[in-house]
């Protein structure tokens, strides 16, 4: 066809490609950054990066409109109007930092806890934590204590390791994956790869959620779950499997503690604890000789069986305890499957899948090893069923022992660690008794003696006061919530404005939307951050708030540091904190600024570490007063957090030149991973790649590279000793004692072996009054408010209607565009309605973050997420309702702290259609609009002059 | 107006397996950043912070209920964009010949020099895969990203379209289903790849994978009885077969 226009079918792609990582969600995957004139053009996946091998997400792609975001921020900005009102004028760094040094180095002199700093979705939490801990405060948290940190905590407390960051389904080699919960973000690209490599291979995916979406619409078998009942169901399948003996008996010997030997002396006052040694190390009785070892004896075979009667007391193996608790007729399928809104069957079949896959497939890989009590194995067989849980599972008051029943069902197949099954990223494994404990005994002046978070291994460890009150702003450690490793960022603003259990001064928080769609009870946290006492002063007396946009929170703070964004900046995941590490490899990764900010924005970190010198704060100056570093880039070079161990660990410096793991600071080492595509990986020897928590070969690697000092074998704890330590502590054997009101709740809840209870919250509101379980997603095109301002995401998750499955939908009689009224204990929204098939009976849910505050995020105050969006939060309280007692205790699992979003109720009603969905806040009106509704601004242009701070 | 050639021997396109796709739009915005800036006029958005925001994308997922007969409700995840047809009813309706089908290749393009953004070609697309550009006034539709397949500025294994290239779920592949022993034509085959909405004519290049089947235990039940076959009742049962087993092991 000679007719046919002449096209450019090579045209030149870009200038430049600048490689680094991604940051428009937690997954942190490799980016080629494509530059035209100096601006940014195309960004696509690094085929070369470990996470993503060149995918890329929604989100990822469309991080080059986060960079020309009307909402960044443009200078430092110092409070003129009232808090709330968003009246701000713009000042310069100097006065900035002068202004946060004038209100913090006087708390640092004289009660260093009145500094509350706690951050949000960031990953720097090595430096962060570092930062607290000099000044001096306990008060110190990242968001886990809102997310996931019931995974986390179930996950290190059981297999010294947790889903997601530190652990993995084997893709190459499972067979049947188990997938429970919301887990669309944590993380995004790998999850995705991962369930195609499964379908390429036949394998199965079954998926147990209330709502058939994303990955569960995708699943061979769909488990239609009701919210809170997964640990009912895990345990009905527990149930099965014991009966009918599909376990793996020969790793539950080896690899658990199920042979331990238990003090069983209901008058001991060790009842529940360990027989251990003279040096403490628990017992088991040895096959070999019938009679007790040290669980970790060279050549100990442990026998699940054991028992032994020693000073009058009997003590018997955890195996006894396991099989009566689980082959009990409460956990018959039968029994629990109304409550989990499954029939008996759908249980038994997976429960049969289970045994099928465990124990019929033939996954043996041909490699010899040897495990830490020195016997060696000819080859490493493999129990092919993969699981994954995260945020259906964690955000419920019972999710840490959900959680644990989970891994305990893992322990029982023997699959942890076995070829197919869950497999630990390194730094992980690393058992909770490796970690450090809570500190948080501050001193004027002073740093703190050590990490403010920590896994307390018994009452001792609780942050309490003289007095047995919490030591902790949000109570984390104390009896409320005796393991809360992360914290608890959704009770600090609520404790701080109620002096509960003490006032502070200033709140610093960075990249936490908290006057918004972080908070439960919005309403009130924006009442909480602008009450104030009979002198008319803020009952928190100075917000300082950094972030790169103008969210909600931003009106609430009286100085706002902005911040970068992710293409401007530095950073380093770090395996000191949360690497990008994958089962095979170590691996950590850099961000560079691939752009120069156009604004007069600093990147945070850089901040922090300048206001840390102006404070004067150990490591952060030198001998004569002068600041350590330039900034974080130099810090991210030359910090050493021990001797030989910084935040990075490729490209170190050795006696003889380049080194990895362990070596001394390298002037050029950002250059190196510039020059790698931004990461760097370390693989693991074969030998050492699988069995990890108990091989040879991988503890003796991880102690070359330095990721541990000394080989740290450790044996499934499906038995947990320290919460056991505090259920003696509630039964009055052991102290220090909790109080009164909390006796029942402990030895109830903090169980050494998993257990299920029903949702704290049904304890005070009549499931027959709210019989519908309300819960979000998260959109798999957005992460959080961050994403969905983002112009191309905003078109394809602009709305955010509340999905009611048919049966709701037809007993209130809805048809298309009709709008329900939805109530809780705490509060009533009304929204548009959507109908939805594939969900639980009983279960409406709606996106997560797509509602918005009129003004913020310089959108249109006219735009759908302001006026037809909407969240749930406003149904939610960060306290459980008053119960007669005077006391209100926390919404949160009551072992962990972890906030119990997904433990809501609701009534639905039909409504008449309101203008807006409700309730409807007012527009903030320091927030200038007018700029914002401009047509078509091409990838380079810039806000127009009259936008931004007043 | 423009003749479809008569024959290409060479049918570059998509096959999508709704097997696997997950919905993630991660296809839908790869798309929309290349192709914001190469091939022909930048996809624009009109009020991309305002009341009513509107883009034009060239590849857009919908996502389906299915209801079957047994068992519980079902979703799919269905990216759609232009499927390349042999008989392209968007061509011959092209009043000033700005919509062709290249004879080399079989790739359906818009000559946007010679595009007066009548619209027509839109309406005659059965599939509603063709989007007017709100700024630039023309029409836009996939291009199967003829600008990066044939690239020599990009390195081969990224000659593919973009969607394609960032499909983290391995859910789009790209090839010439001209050829029966290409990969995509081998796939096709083997899953029983269909034709969207063959009554139209328009014999589409793109094929669609269709879901394998789901919730299917109930054939299962009796392979898998035996698995629960119950070692004991009690505890003590229990205990006793521990005895015996570990007495073997």
């Amino acid at each position: 066809m000679t007719d046919q226009p002449k096209i450019d079918l090579s045209p030149r792609v870009s200038d430049e490609i600048r490689k680094t990582t991604c940051y428009m969600c937690a997954c942190r995957c490799g980016i080629n950054v494509h530059l035209k004139e100096g601006k940014v053009s195309y960004i696509e996946g690094n085929r070369d990066h470990p996470i993503n091998r060149g995918v890329l997400c929604a989100k990822g792609a469309a991080g080059i409109k986060q960079v020309t975001s009307p909402a960044r921020l443009r200078a430092p900005l110092r409070r003129v109007g009232p808090r709330g009102s968003g009246e701000f004028e713009e000042i310069s760094w100097e006065e900035a930092l002068d202004l946060a040094t004038s209100w913090l180095k006087p708390l640092r002199e004289t009660a260093p806890e009145k500094l509350a700093f706690f951050t949000g979705r960031d990953q720097s939490q090595s430096l962060t934590g570092w930062w607290a801990q000099q000044f001096g405060t306990p008060n110190y948290a990242a968001h886990g204590g809102f997310c996931s940190v019931n995974m986390a905590a179930a996950g290190i407390y059981t297999l010294g390791g947790s889903f997601w960051e530190f652990g993995s389904p084997d893709w190459e080699h499972a067979q049947l994956l188990l997938l429970f919960g919301v887990a669309e973000d944590h993380d995004s690209n790998p999850i995705k790869m991962g369930l195609a490599k499964l379908k390429a291979r036949g394998a199965r995916i079954v998926g147990v959620n209330p709502i058939r979406s994303g990955y569960n619409a995708i699943a061979d078998e769909w488990i239609g779950i009701t919210p809170g009942t997964d640990g009912l169901f895990i345990l009905s399948l527990v149930h099965e499997l014991l009966r009918a003996g599909k376990i793996d008996l020969d790793f539950l010997a080896r690899f658990s503690n199920a042979p331990v030997l238990l003090d069983c002396d209901p008058k001991s006052p060790d009842h529940g604890l360990f027989l251990g040694d003279d040096a403490g190390r628990p017992l088991v009785i040895d096959r070999r000789t019938g009679k007790p070892a040290p669980w970790d004896g060279e050549g100990v075979e442990p026998d699940l069986r054991g028992k032994l009667r020693r000073a009058g007391v009997t003590h018997r193996a955890v195996m006894y305890d396991i099989a009566e608790r689980y082959l009990a007729p409460d956990y018959a399928p039968e029994k629990v499957a109304e409550r989990c809104g499954i029939a008996p069957e759908q249980i038994r079949r997976v429960a049969a899948e289970l045994a099928r896959a465990a124990f019929d497939s033939d996954v043996t890989l041909d490699q010899p090893w040897t495990d830490f009590r020195g016997v060696a194995h000819k080859t490493m067989p493999g129990r092919p069923v993969a699981m994954h849980a995260m945020r259906g599972i964690s955000a419920h008051a019972n999710g840490f022992q959900t959680c644990r029943a989970l891994h305990l069902l893992q322990t029982l197949l023997g699959a942890v660690e076995t070829p197919g099954s869950f497999r630990f990223k390194p730094p992980y494994p690393k058992p909770a008794s490796a970690h450090p404990r809570p500190h948080f005994r501050s001193t004027p002046g002073q740093p703190l003696d050590g990490p403010a978070l920590g896994y307390p291994q018994g009452p001792e460890d609780l942050a309490l006061t003289e007095d047995g009150a919490p030591a902790r702003i949000d109570k984390a450690f104390s009896w409320e919530n005796p393991l809360s490793p992360h914290g608890l960022m959704h009770m600090v603003i609520s404790n701080a404005a109620a002096g509960d259990p003490y006032r502070i001064d200033t709140l610093f928080l960075y990249m936490a939307n908290m006057a918004w769609n972080s908070s439960m009870n919005t309403r009130g946290t924006m009442e909480m951050l602008t009450a104030t006492d009979e002198a008319g002063e803020y009952l928190i007396p100075h917000v300082i708030y950094a972030d790169a946009y103008r969210s909600e929170t931003v009106a609430y703070a009286d100085l706002i540091l902005p911040d970068t964004t992710y293409l401007e900046r530095h950073d380093c995941i770090s395996l000191l904190d949360r690497p990008i590490s994958e089962p095979d490899a170590a691996a950590d990764a850099i961000r560079w600024p691939v752009i120069a900010p156009d604004r007069d924005v600093r990147p945070f970190q850089s901040v922090l570490l300048d206001l840390g010198a102006r404070l004067g704060l150990p490591g952060m100056v030198t001998e004569d007063g002068a600041p350590k570093y330039t900034d974080y880039a130099d810090y991210i070079t030359n910090h050493e957090r021990k001797p030989g161990i910084g935040p990075l660990a490729g490209w170190r410096m050795g006696p003889q030149g380049l080194t990895h793991g362990k070596g001394d600071p390298n002037a050029a080492q950002i250059d190196s991973y510039i020059g790698n595509g931004g990461f760097f990986t370390a693989p693991l020897p074969e030998e050492a790649a699988y069995y990890k928590p108990w091989n040879r070969a991988y503890q003796d690697w991880a102690v070359s590279f330095g990721l541990i000092d000394k080989p740290q074998p450790a044996l499934i704890q499906l038995w947990c000793e320290p919460l056991r330590r505090f259920q003696l502590a509630a039964e009055g054997k052991r102290a220090p004692q909790p109080p009164e009101a909390l006796r029942g709740r402990i030895r109830t809840t903090l169980d050494p072996l998993p257990l299920w209870y029903a949702p704290m919250s049904d304890a005070f509101e009549d499931p027959a009054e709210y019989p519908v379980h309300a819960l979000t997603q998260r959109p798999m095109a957005m992460y959080h408010s961050w994403g969905s301002q983002n112009a191309w995401l905003r078109q394809i998750h602009g709305v955010n209607p509340l999905y009611l499955p048919t049966y709701w939908w037809d007993k209130l009689a809805l048809s298309e565009g009709d709008w329900v009224r939805v109530t809780s204990s705490h509060g009533e929204i009304t929204v548009p309605a959507a109908r939805m098939a594939a969900l639980n009976k009983n279960t409406v849910w709606t996106w997560n973050a797509i509602g918005k505050r009129k003004g913020a995020w310089a959108l249109d105050p006219k735009a759908p997420e302001a006026t037809k969006g909407f969240l749930l939060n406003h149904l939610i309280h960060e306290l459980l309702p008053a119960r007669g007692d005077g006391m209100r205790w926390s919404n949160s699992d009551p072992v962990t702290g972890q906030a119990a979003w997904f433990d809501l109720r609701v009534k639905l009603e039909k409504s008449a259609a309101p203008d807006e969905a409700q309730p409807v806040f007012p527009v903030i009106p320091g927030f200038h609009l007018s700029a914002n509704t401009q047509k078509t601004p091409s990838p380079e242009a810039q806000p127009p002059d009259n936008e931004g701070t007043p | 107006m423009t003749d479809l050639p008569q024959h290409s021997e060479k049918k570059l396109g998509l096959v999508i397996d709704l097997d696997t796709c997950v919905g993630c739009h991660a296809c839908v915005v790869a798309c929309k950043g290349w192709n914001d800036q190469a091939y022909g006029a930048p996809l624009s958005d009109s009020e991309p912070y305002g009341a009513d925001p509107s883009g034009a994308f060239l590849n857009r997922v919908h996502s389906y209920e299915v209801l079957p007969e047994t068992g519980p409700a079902q979703h799919v995840h269905f990216p759609k964009s232009c499927l390349h047809c042999e008989d392209a009813p968007c061509v011959p309706v092209c009043p000033t010949g700005a919509s062709y089908k290249r004879a080399e290749d079989g790739i359906v393009l818009v000559n946007e020099d010679a595009c007066i953004g009548c619209g027509l070609c839109a309406w005659a697309c059965p599939y509603g895969a063709r989007e007017m550009d709100p700024s630039a006034g023309v029409m836009k539709k996939c291009t199967l990203c003829v600008d990066r397949i044939y690239n020599d500025a990009l390195p081969e294994e990224d000659r593919e379209p973009a969607c394609v290239r960032t499909c983290p779920a391995n859910a789009r592949h790209f090839g010439d289903l001209g050829d029966p022993e290409s990969a995509v034509s081998q796939l096709v085959a083997e899953r029983g790849g269909i034709d969207l909405m063959p009554e139209q004519g328009t014999r589409p290049v793109n094929k669609y994978l269709p879901p394998r089947p789901r919730d299917g235990w109930g054939g299962d039940t009796d392979v898998l009885a035996p698995y629960l076959e119950p070692v004991a009742e009690e505890p003590e049962g229990f205990l006793g077969w521990l005895d015996r087993t570990l007495g073997k092991l």
